[in-house]
């Protein structure tokens, strides 16, 4: 027998939706409660958070923490170097990659199979570290900036979006009908491709921004110099290490528990202001995600 | 008219194609020097390294210092820590997306559905340093928001990120957590490809929910799951050297030395080049056999491989 209430519905299905929504509220804060508790934190009496009593509402508010990141000047350094690095760093990817995958989405283009073969070998093979260190030596690239701009610019995975994206989208008959005309494939590329690809440059765009902003990696192997640190090396020291005021005075247990109160409240304010420019411009670039993925998909 | 048929020669292509090669060769140019030239270099697992002679030139010493590896005291814990930490990674946390694509794809009321979306996918953006120093300050036993949620509940005063019991669990719950939600993206873009069809005839059929996710969702999501499966089998033991690093510290070593982490601290900064880059060359070839067999399985049992 079947359960049927009024709307038609079985009582299996509403019971089954009420379990749905239940674990998607519970998804839903296990990820936005501990966000939301940085933030609060941050802006809190430092010792009313740390004997658990901030939970909900920030309490006894005070801009302490980010009075002192504000004094901090190696965190404005990494900042200025990271966005230097990421500016670049996309352009660079992107000036790179495009054409490139525009190259190996042309049929007629000969080598296209053989270049392709050597672009994706190298997905599943890799020197390693120890060789590519020794390299970026050899090269004089250790301590440049430069290390964060050449070395890699072509992802390999975003060449392929690129490419199914001009493969598929792109029909082969606008280029004929082009050439006829007199049409170069430098213009064809700058003046019909490209504008036609918005889309696909935004998304791999996205991808080479966050991982420019993200990169920790690059700093730690081939960086010794202070003033060439990206952020999150700075950040590094300040959450990890316990370096957190520049003159030192709270770094040991010299100051006591009252130093090191503060550390936590600077810590809070450092994960804010790192964070924030992703924050910022998250609302507008979510709506490329699933766009991106489904162009990614694409066989090729 | 007798030109165009002529078989295109070298010479000719390249007349035709010059602008093309051009715009590709500074994406040749770079993939050469950055990843074949390394892969050249791993020679020097096998030489000694010379400062003078470069990548390539010092004395050959055969499988000497693969052998040293072997012979370590190190070989054992380096060998069982990286592979606890990447199996478990890799079977916890390879479901977990999936079962979110199913979830989320049952929940009919837009609004929410969207901001579900919007708020699962924001932890992938996080850099891996914040995201540690974020379990640092939420797992401090005496400070953290966690630490007093399970001291209250009875659990108190255990420092999850300084115990060798906890950090497995710690570091794989954490991967779950930051990137769950955007790894689910691309099963979500596969059950919206089901034909709408298959759901209306199986609700005619009577299926209750829970069979036409099992009956129609599932088998739609099969060949996406056989592929990154395949995908992440490659990565085994390569797993993200960054975390593990970052979330070291002197009390969770034991577990939380793996082999990425040994070759950087024997490499960079001690400058035991050869021995390093013989280590890492053999995290190279396992991954490489473990990614040839996954990939073996995968098309014997269901046809779909990555070769």
């Amino acid at each position: 027998m079947q359960l049927i209430n009024q709307k038609g519905k079985k009582l299996t299905d509403v019971l089954f939706d009420a379990v749905v929504y239940a674990v998607c509220l519970l998804i839903f804060l296990s990820i936005v409660y501990p966000l939301y508790f940085v933030i609060i934190a941050s802006v809190s009496d430092s010792t009313l958070v740390s004997t658990g009593q901030v939970t909900i509402f920030p309490k006894n508010i005070s801009f302490f923490g980010y009075s002192e990141i504000f004094k901090d000047s190696r965190i404005w350094t990494g900042y200025g170097n990271t966005l230097l690095y990421t500016v670049l760093g996309t352009a660079v990817n992107l000036l790179f990659t495009l054409p490139a995958a525009y190259v190996l989405s042309r049929q007629e283009f000969r080598a296209r199979r053989f270049l392709m073969l050597t672009f994706v070998i190298t997905l599943f093979f890799n020197g390693g570290l120890i060789p590519t260190y020794l390299l970026m030596k050899d090269l004089h690239m250790t301590n440049t900036m430069w290390v964060f701009i050449f070395p890699f610019c072509v992802n390999v995975y975003n060449l392929i979006i690129a490419r199914s994206f001009f493969e598929n989208s792109i029909p082969k008959e606008l280029f004929e009908a082009a050439s006829m005309d007199g049409c170069t494939h430098f213009k064809f590329f700058l003046k019909v491709a490209l504008p036609l690809s918005k889309a696909v440059v935004s998304v791999i765009g996205l991808y080479y921004l966050v991982a420019h902003w993200n990169d920790f990696f690059t700093g730690l192997i081939y960086i010794r110099s202070n003033n060439l640190q990206p952020l999150q090396i700075v950040l590094r020291d300040i959450l990890l290490s316990n370096q957190v005021f520049s003159q030192g005075a709270g770094a040991g247990g010299s100051a006591g528990g009252y130093a090191q109160q503060y550390a936590d409240q600077v810590k809070y304010g450092v994960i804010i202001v790192s964070t924030l420019p992703i924050l910022i411009v998250y609302p507008f670039i979510q709506k490329y995600f699933d766009k991106g993925v489904m162009i990614g998909s694409v066989k090729g | 008219m007798k030109s165009a048929h002529k078989k295109p020669t070298v010479v000719n292509t390249f007349r035709r194609d010059y602008q093309l090669w051009i715009m590709i060769f500074p994406a040749i140019v770079v993939i050469f020097i950055f990843n074949y030239i390394p892969m050249y270099g791993i020679q020097l697992a096998f030489r000694d390294y010379d400062f003078s002679k470069g990548l390539t030139g010092g004395a050959w010493r055969g499988l000497f210092y693969f052998r040293q590896f072997f012979d370590s005291y190190m070989f054992a814990d380096l060998m069982k820590n990286t592979i606890a930490i990447s199996l478990a990674t890799v079977i916890l946390s390879f479901p977990a997306p999936i079962i979110l694509a199913l979830l989320i794809n049952q929940v009919r009321w837009k609004r929410a559905k969207k901001t579900l979306q919007t708020t699962v996918y924001l932890p992938h953006f996080i850099s891996i340093v914040v995201m540690v120093g974020l379990l640092n300050v939420l797992l401090s036993p005496n400070s953290g928001v966690i630490g007093h949620i399970l001291s209250s509940i009875g659990l108190g005063d255990i420092n999850l990120l300084g115990s060798t019991k906890t950090f497995v669990p710690v570091y794989v719950l954490s991967e779950i957590w930051q990137h769950c939600g955007w790894n689910s993206i691309i099963y979500l873009a596969a059950l919206s490809t089901v034909d709408p069809q298959l759901y209306d005839s199986s609700k005619i059929d009577g299926a209750s929910r829970w069979q036409t996710i099992k009956h129609v969702d599932i088998p739609a999501l099969i060949p996406t799951i056989i592929i990154l499966f395949v995908l992440s089998m490659g990565n085994v033991l390569s797993t993200g050297f960054e975390k593990v690093f970052l979330m070291q510290n002197a009390l969770n070593l034991p577990v939380s030395e793996v082999i990425a982490t040994y070759v950087y601290k024997i490499g960079i900064i001690s400058n035991q080049f050869s021995y390093s880059a013989a280590i890492g060359l053999f995290n190279t070839v396992i991954n490489f056999i473990f990614l040839y067999a996954m990939n073996l399985v995968a098309r014997k049992s269901s046809d779909i491989s990555l070769w």
